[in-house]
Parts: structure tokens; C-alpha cells; sequence
């Protein structure tokens, strides 16, 4: 169906009015951040690009320390995640067991109970265990977290899997691991990828649970990072806007090159619920 | 078919094979579990226990280093009692407009606009830009907004520039508008998020059916409603539910923009939750308020899913 031009130039014009709504505190970040570091000046556009500030957060911030942090966090999540997720999800899709019914209202309540509902006691649980302040206390709960989203997203997929291709297999005396991961898993790779790209997004942005579990400067992620520099540096507007882009940046480059990925893995990840 | 039936015939048969088949499927069942269990255990011992646990702490006094006493529901009473907690709750009410009902009714307004936007060149890049803030740290962005907020930041800079000197604050140090400040961030961050969801939505109804509707001279009104809204049923309801339950979590933002601040004109009920758990020493009080924002958040979840058109699903 066409479209009038009178009704183009309307639809475009909304459509820049709202991207520019959204972009411009983006882009005022960004100026701010080449603008000379200065706490009493306020805004302005600035006239040179320096990228000082960038090198002076890195530096003083100890971003190349929380940074590494975020790093080891995020994969060690999403490498368990995956592989728990796709184990969980074919047996939920594909395989027959008693209590199936109960358990998978187990993982259910795993994803409509905010952080809220357990951080306190699970704080005083590893604490009890010895697990605070270390890189475990921000990855296992990270992961219980992940899966609960995880498993929905591959029982899914594998439930929409040709039914026929398995049971082939199964006559040719393939066992059920090495049906789910020679012949179910190879074709589900695009999936599987979606859903390491949004867990490895959740996981480098968050800041709750690293900010209850750990005291140590060195184990603090990034986003932590930043809120202690935050608090030391209040008003150097300058130096927080280059810490915060170089915090934003991984998952926004990724955001850019992947977009439709990110946007239909969160929108039909959260319709399917 | 024949030898699905010589199959069953010979099973009734040899009854002699029945307990050799259950066991089969019981070890088959095993095996299956085995494929859950790892998962299973993650959710009971980092979710679902811990969970049990808030509701257990809930009912005791705890500074948490000393002994407990039994408090039973006192630390429910003081919600409502307690003036601080009571507004922490308050608040939410504020922040849904904020977070759910403007971002909601503003996409869907444009989508009444521009509902035929998914079909343009160019949307794709639109897409990204309007969607790019939901993929952007909490913390980074909490700073952003601090920086805009402040008295010689962006905000108060265009203000100036525009000759509105006098409506200049300090947006996050003021009782009347730290609240609304922190509202705001949460339109900016949602409008993008719906209206993302509506267009595609959107993309979904056939073009003949606004063709149709096109040639028997409905007016855009009528087009909207008719068809474009009863459409959108199944996007507003994931819509409402997500900005919903993000404003009753907001806990990042506040923590970071103004940790409750100034007085308590902006605590929320998860800021109050994790303060006077690990900084006041009020673990039981911190539980009370725990339980009584999940057990909105699940409320909530299941109220607005029962919205949900049953032919979507």
C-alpha cells in the first residue's frame, strides 16, 4: 500500500523528533566526555575534542581492573548458561519425566521473582559459606538468574524442531545427548547466539547484585566501578561521562552490529513467557 | 497402520515384558531428569530458597550480626506505619505513571500517526535509535541523567538558552521535582521500548484490512480504533507489563541519582530494601518490604496477563 507524501513527511517527522528525544542525552554524553575536565563550567559544546578524559578515567578509575572483572563474569556466565539452557531446554521439549510439570513451575518462578525477593538472604547464605568477595558470588547467582530465561528461550526453539529429523536419528540408535547436541543443536546455533547475546548484555550491566556481594575494590565490575567513581569524582562530569561510555561501549558496538537479534530476542523472549 | 497394530497385539500378549518396560521408562525418566537437575539446583539454592528465606526473615527483629527475636508481623505494620516506608511505596505509584502510562500512551498516539511506519525506508535505523537506551547500563545511564540534571547541565543550559531562566532548578536536590526528575528518565527510557513493540505490532495486520477500511471512507480515528488498536491488544499488555514491573524494581537509578534523596522524597521500596539491609542494620524490616514488593510484582504480572488475548498465545 502507498503512502501520500503528506503522510511520509508526517511519519518521518515523528520518527525524528522521537529518535532525536532519545539521542540526545546520548549525544550530550558524548560531548561532554571530549570536553576539557572541568566540575564547574556545565555544559557546552566544546571547542576542541580532547580525549584525555578518556585515558584519565581509565587510569584513575581502575577501569582496566573492573573491566577484566566484567570480562571474566560475563563469560563464565554465559558459557554455563548455554550449556545448562540447551541440556534443560531439549528435556523440557523433548523427553518425558515424572515431575516435569513441577519442575518446570520451579524455573517458571525463577523469572517472574525480582532480585529483591532473594538478594538478602542469599547475601547472608554465602557469607555464611565463605563465597562473598570472590568472582563466584557475582556469577552463580548470575546464572540461576540467567537460566531461568535461558531455558525458556531453548525449550522454545526445540519445541518447533521437525519432529521427524529426531526420531530418524533415534532409529539410527543415536543416544539422546548426542541427538541434541550432533543433530538438534548445529541448526539452532542463530538461537543459541540471541540468547548469549542478551545474557551476556544482562550480566555486563548489572549492578545489584555485585553491589551487595562484593566489598573488595579489585573484584567490583565495571558498573560498580562506576558508581564508586561516581561517588568520588560527583561532580567532574567530564571524566564520568568517559567512564561511562567506556562501560557502555562493549554491549552498545555489539547492540549496533547485531540490533535485530537484540530486539527481537527481548521482545519475543518476554511475549513468549 | 497394520504394523502398529501387529505391535499392540503382541504387547497384550506377552504380559511378561510389562515390568521390564516400566523400568525402562523409569531409568528413561531418570536420565531425563539427570538433563534438569544442574538448572534445578542453580534456582533452588540461588532463587527459590533464598526466597522462602525473605519471607522466614521477615518476621524477626535482625541487626544482622547478632541474635534474632521473634518480631511476628510487627515489621508489617510498621509499612504502613512507619512514614518513610510508606511513602517508599507511595512513590511507585508516581513512578508508574512515569515509567508505564505516559510511555504507553505517547507510543500509542504515534502509532496512530504513523502506523504504517514499519512499511518506509529508513526503519530499521529508526528501530535501532528508539531502542538503543534499553541496552545501555543502568549505571551509565543513572550518571547521564545526573549530569543532565545537574544545575549547570544540559537541562538548565537549553532552559537558559531559550530565555526560561526561572524555571531552572536542581532538579535531583529539590523536594518538588527529584521525584518527577526520576520519573522522567524512565519515559525517556520506555517511550523508545513501546513504541518499538507497536510498530511492529502493527506490522502484523494485513494491508488490505486498512485498505478496506480505507475505501468504505473510514476516517484515521476510526481506522485506530477498529483496527490498529484491537490489534495492538497482545503488544500493550507485554508493554504494560514490562514498564510496570521495571518501576516497581527501580533501584539503580535512585541508588545512584539520589539515593532517596533529598529526605526521603524519592526511596523506593527495593532502595529501602537493600538499605536497611546491609547499610542500617534493619534486616527484618528490609525482608517485610522484600516480600511486600514481590508479592506486588507477581500480583501485578498475573493481573495484566490475564489481558492477554487468548489467540496470541
Amino acid at each position: 500500500m502507498k503512502l501520500s507524501l503528506g503522510e511520509k513527511l508526517v511519519t518521518y517527522l515523528v520518527l525524528v523528533i522521537f529518535a532525536a528525544f532519545a539521542l540526545v542525552p546520548l549525544l550530550g554524553v558524548v560531548i561532554t566526555a571530549v570536553s576539557p575536565s572541568s566540575s564547574t563550567s556545565g555544559f557546552r559544546m566544546p571547542e576542541s575534542i580532547e580525549l584525555g578524559n578518556f585515558v584519565e578515567a581509565w587510569d584513575r578509575g581502575h577501569f582496566a581492573q573492573y573491566i577484566m572483572s566484567s570480562v571474566i563474569v560475563t563469560i563464565t556466565v554465559i558459557v554455563v548458561t548455554t550449556v545448562l539452557s540447551v541440556m534443560a531446554g531439549f528435556a523440557f521439549a523433548r523427553l518425558k519425566f515424572f515431575g516435569s510439570n513441577i519442575v518446570f513451575f520451579v524455573l517458571l518462578a525463577g523469572l517472574l521473582l525480582p532480585a529483591e525477593a532473594f538478594i538478602i538472604p542469599l547475601y547472608f547464605n554465602l557469607r555464611s559459606a565463605h563465597v562473598t568477595d570472590s568472582y563466584w558470588a557475582l556469577i552463580l547467582p548470575q546464572i540461576a538468574q540467567s537460566l531461568a530465561f535461558g531455558i525458556f528461550w531453548m525449550r522454545n526453539q526445540f519445541m518447533s524442531f521437525p519432529g521427524e529429523v529426531i526420531e530418524a536419528a533415534r532409529l539410527d540408535g543415536a543416544t539422546d545427548l548426542r541427538t541434541l547436541w550432533q543433530i538438534i543443536v548445529p541448526p539452532s546455533i542463530p538461537s543459541i547466539m540471541t540468547m548469549c547475546l542478551l545474557v551476556a548484555m544482562w550480566t555486563w550491566n548489572e549492578f545489584l547484585i555485585p553491589l551487595v556481594m562484593v566489598t573488595q575494590d579489585n573484584l567490583r565490575t565495571a558498573p560498580l566501578g562506576l558508581a564508586f567513581f561516581q561517588g568520588q569524582h560527583a561532580t567532574d562530569y567530564s571524566l564520568l561521562a568517559a567512564a561511562g561510555i567506556i562501560i557502555a561501549a562493549p554491549i552498545v558496538v555489539l547492540y549496533f552490529f547485531l540490533q535485530k537479534r537484540f530486539i527481537s530476542g527481548m521482545l519475543d523472549g518476554i511475549s513468549s513467557r | 497402520m497394520t504394523v502398529t497394530t501387529r505391535l499392540r497385539s503382541g504387547e497384550t500378549r506377552t504380559t511378561g515384558a510389562a515390568p521390564s518396560r516400566t523400568r525402562r521408562r523409569r531409568i528413561a525418566s531418570l536420565k531425563a531428569f539427570l538433563y534438569v537437575a544442574p538448572a534445578l539446583a542453580f534456582s533452588l539454592i540461588f532463587l527459590i530458597v533464598p526466597t522462602l528465606q525473605t519471607a522466614w526473615y521477615s518476621l524477626y527483629d535482625w541487626n544482622g550480626l547478632s541474635v534474632a527475636t521473634w518480631a511476628g508481623v510487627q515489621n508489617y505494620i510498621d509499612i504502613v506505619q512507619d512514614e518513610q516506608l510508606r511513602d517508599s511505596f507511595l512513590h511507585v505509584g508516581v513512578l508508574v505513571v512515569f515509567y508505564s502510562f505516559l510511555p504507553i500512551a505517547i507510543a500509542l498516539l504515534l502509532t496512530m500517526v504513523i502506523s504504517r511506519a514499519h512499511a518506509l525506508r529508513g526503519m530499521s535505523f529508526f528501530r535501532t535509535v528508539l531502542f538503543l537506551p534499553q541496552v545501555i547500563a543502568s549505571v551509565v545511564i543513572a550518571t547521564t541523567w545526573l549530569s543532565i540534571y545537574s544545575p549547570n547541565g544540559l537541562l538548565n543550559t537549553l532552559l537558559r538558552a531559550i530565555g526560561l531562566d526561572s524555571l531552572t532548578h536542581v532538579w535531583l536536590g529539590d523536594f518538588n521535582t527529584a521525584l518527577v526528575s526520576v520519573g522522567f528518565v524512565g519515559t525517556w527510557l520506555n517511550v523508545g521500548l513501546c513504541l518499538v513493540l507497536f510498530l511492529s505490532g502493527v506490522g502484523n495486520v494485513q494491508p488490505e484490512l486498512f485498505e478496506a477500511a480505507r475505501l468504505d471512507g473510514a476516517s484515521g480515528l476510526q481506522e485506530f480504533f477498529g483496527i490498529t488498536l484491537p490489534a495492538l491488544r497482545g503488544q500493550i499488555t507485554v508493554a504494560l507489563t514490562l514498564t510496570v514491573v521495571s518501576s516497581l524494581k527501580t533501584f539503580d537509578l535512585v541508588y545512584i541519582t539520589t539515593r532517596g534523596g533529598p529526605g526521603n522524597s524519592t526511596s523506593v521500596p527495593a532502595f529501602e530494601a537493600y538499605n536497611r539491609a546491609f547499610n542500617s542494620g534493619q534486616v527484618g524490616s528490609a525482608a517485610s518490604v522484600a516480600v511486600v514488593l514481590t508479592i506486588g510484582i507477581l500480583l501485578i504480572t498475573a493481573l495484566i496477563g490475564r489481558l492477554q488475548p487468548k489467540d496470541t498465545e
